[in-house]
């Protein structure tokens, strides 16, 4: 709706002759100016998220070059590249493998688990059963987060209800079994690796299932047909047809497991080891070590190694499927 | 869907798909059972016995109610701004294409699509080199910025619903921008927006990560459920709480949900 050339603007006055008061010429000027209106718009949510969110990752960066004085305690504000040395300590990069290792673990399962839901919902699911698998999934998204991994240290403790369970069809040998492992055993399963593994599949599960619904969703079903009508069977249809053509869902699902994984700090720390995740040290790191720029370098690990996922999700098509 | 005739699923994909419902659901109902337990020092299943003694004894603690009552006041105003911020950013962003426009949804994104505590720790560095003490509004301000996602994506979804040309006509019959906005766009968002502030409000009630960087001394409810997590006082009113805590969430996100439906896009699927 520009107005390029003068003729047009006296013909627009003639039709919408101004209106009177503040009110009036305020209505009239946004409708002439249509650029201006949409600045006054924008103006808030940029001047908001620009100085408070942006300004905050400018603030953590800044801090991350920085360093701290051993002796006092005291951040050194003089920029240096000392504290990204220290982040590259054996210690420190073992946190950082064991958290992508697990980020991985978690997203992976989180597909094998959320598959069948979502192509359940997607592709059988009609009218009330439909709306039944959206709030099923809704739901748990929405409950509380703090509440959903309570409610795992209620399961996974040594006197809880998994234990009561696996007693009642004999297989507490099979529990012990596992927990023997190195790596994922431990002394019972709510101090155990495999125990934050469950947890944040459980946690993140929904935020798997609702991409790949969607994605599963825009499959054409004339394809599927017209690939069994060719005669491949179920399973190649399943692989050459439905599954590339959901793959976007799948990695747009896969981009919040591994990103929410890789900055949890709570779930570890309830559930789990007492070795370290990316979050916990970043935690520990501005807290009770009160070393705001090692803390700000290890929070810049997620955001460098989701910036990768995220080009490569990008290259996939993912970005489409959100 | 075009021309698949209705079959009905294969046995394995039902009861794969019924074990992952079971799977999300089961544990929180488990909380519910828990509220009741006469148990105090475990978490011992089965419980010996049931009671409602807890509720009481929740219900005279300050502290959950304190708790309780900053929760509610950050997030009713962090809804608030949300609120306005995210209609002004979706009204600005679906009525008319410009340069950057995809920078500016990518902005509103960011808060939530980066793992929280990248946010805790980047608002954490700026006060600490800002020299701003923790406050009330120090929360506040944290929660805003992640709010603004959950009302610009349902505002979005409905602008794009909303047929330009009734703005057109309105005009035409001579109202101005004022009075088209007040009687022609608000009634056509309304809903969304609503739906849109509740997922905002349920999003920061509950918001916990952010939160413990964001809060000095101050304990939102999440704070005070956290610190009973790490170290337990008294289990029996943790578990009252968290029943009420998924009680309260509930029913902001089905009213959402309600509110949405007849849409082709569903408050909430983008958390």
């Amino acid at each position: 709706m520009t107005i390029t050339s003068a003729p047009a603007v006296d013909a627009r006055k003639a039709i919408l002759p101004s209106s009177g008061g503040v009110r009036g010429a305020l209505s009239d000027s946004f409708w002439r100016k249509p650029k201006l209106l949409l600045l006054l718009m924008l103006l808030p949510p940029l001047l908001w998220l620009g100085i408070v969110y942006i300004g905050s990752l400018i603030a953590l960066l800044a801090q991350s070059f920085f360093s701290i004085d051993e002796f006092s305690g005291l951040v050194n504000h003089e920029l240096t590249l000392k504290t990204y040395r220290d982040l590259f300590q054996p210690s420190n990069l073992d946190i950082i493998v064991r958290t992508v290792t697990m980020a991985a673990c978690v997203t992976l399962a989180s597909i094998a688990v959320a598959f069948p839901i979502a192509y359940y919902a997607a592709r059988y699911a009609r009218g009330r059963w439909k709306a039944l698998f959206y709030l099923g999934v809704m739901l748990p998204l929405w409950s509380s987060y703090l509440v959903k991994i309570y409610a795992w240290k209620l399961i996974l403790a040594k006197e809880g209800i998994l234990t009561w369970f696996l007693a009642k069809l004999h297989l507490l040998w099979l529990v012990d079994a596992w927990l023997s492992l190195p790596v994922v055993g431990g002394n019972s399963l709510s101090v155990s690796f495999t125990g934050t593994f469950i947890v944040f599949v459980y946690v993140w599960l929904p935020f798997m299932i609702l991409p790949m619904q969607a994605a599963l969703e825009r499959v054409p079903g004339n394809l599927v047909e017209a690939s069994s009508d060719l005669g491949a069977s179920p399973g190649q249809t399943f692989r050459t047809v439905i599954f590339p053509l959901a793959l976007p869902g799948i990695v747009a699902g896969s981009i919040f497991t591994f990103s929410l994984t890789l900055g949890d700090y709570i779930i570890p720390q309830i559930v789990g080891t007492s070795r370290l995740f990316i979050g916990q040290a970043v935690y520990a790191q501005q807290g009770t070590a009160g070393n705001i720029p090692l803390a700000a370098a290890f929070a810049v690990v997620p955001i460098v190694i989701m910036g990768f996922y995220l080009w490569g999700a990008k290259k996939l098509g993912a970005f489409d499927a959100l | 869907m075009r021309s698949d005739r209705r079959q009905s699923a294969p046995t394995g994909l039902k009861v794969a798909a019924a074990c992952g419902l079971l799977f999300l659901h089961l544990p929180i109902l488990l909380i519910f059972v828990y509220a009741f337990t006469t148990e105090e020092k475990s978490y011992q299943w089965p419980p010996p016995g049931l009671t409602t003694q807890w509720f009481a004894v929740t219900w005279n603690r300050p502290d959950v109610w304190e708790a309780l009552s900053l929760s509610v006041e950050v997030a009713c105003i962090s809804t608030v701004i949300a609120l306005v911020l995210g209609t002004l950013c979706a009204a600005a962003v679906s009525r008319t294409k410009f340069f950057g426009r995809e920078t500016v949804s990518l902005l509103v994104i960011l808060p939530i699509a980066l793992p929280g505590i990248i946010t805790g720790i980047a608002l954490r560095s700026a006060f600490s080199l800002a020299e701003i003490p923790f406050s009330f509004w120090t929360i506040v301000l944290g929660h805003a910025t992640f709010c603004v996602v959950v009302v610009y994506n349902n505002a979005v979804a409905r602008f794009r619903r909303t047929s330009g040309s009734m703005i057109e006509a309105s005009m035409d019959l001579g109202a101005d921008g004022f009075q088209t906005f007040r009687y022609v766009v608000l009634p056509n968002i309304a809903t969304a927006l609503l739906a849109g502030g509740m997922l905002a409000f349920a999003l920061s009630f509950d918001e916990v990560i952010v939160t413990t960087f964001t809060a000095g001394q101050q304990q939102t409810l999440p704070i005070w459920m956290l610190e009973e997590l790490i170290r337990p006082r008294q289990r029996p009113v943790t578990n009252v709480v968290a029943m009420v805590v998924v009680l309260v969430t509930l029913l902001p996100i089905l009213l959402a949900y309600y509110l949405t439906r007849d849409g082709d896009q569903i408050a909430g699927s983008g958390k």
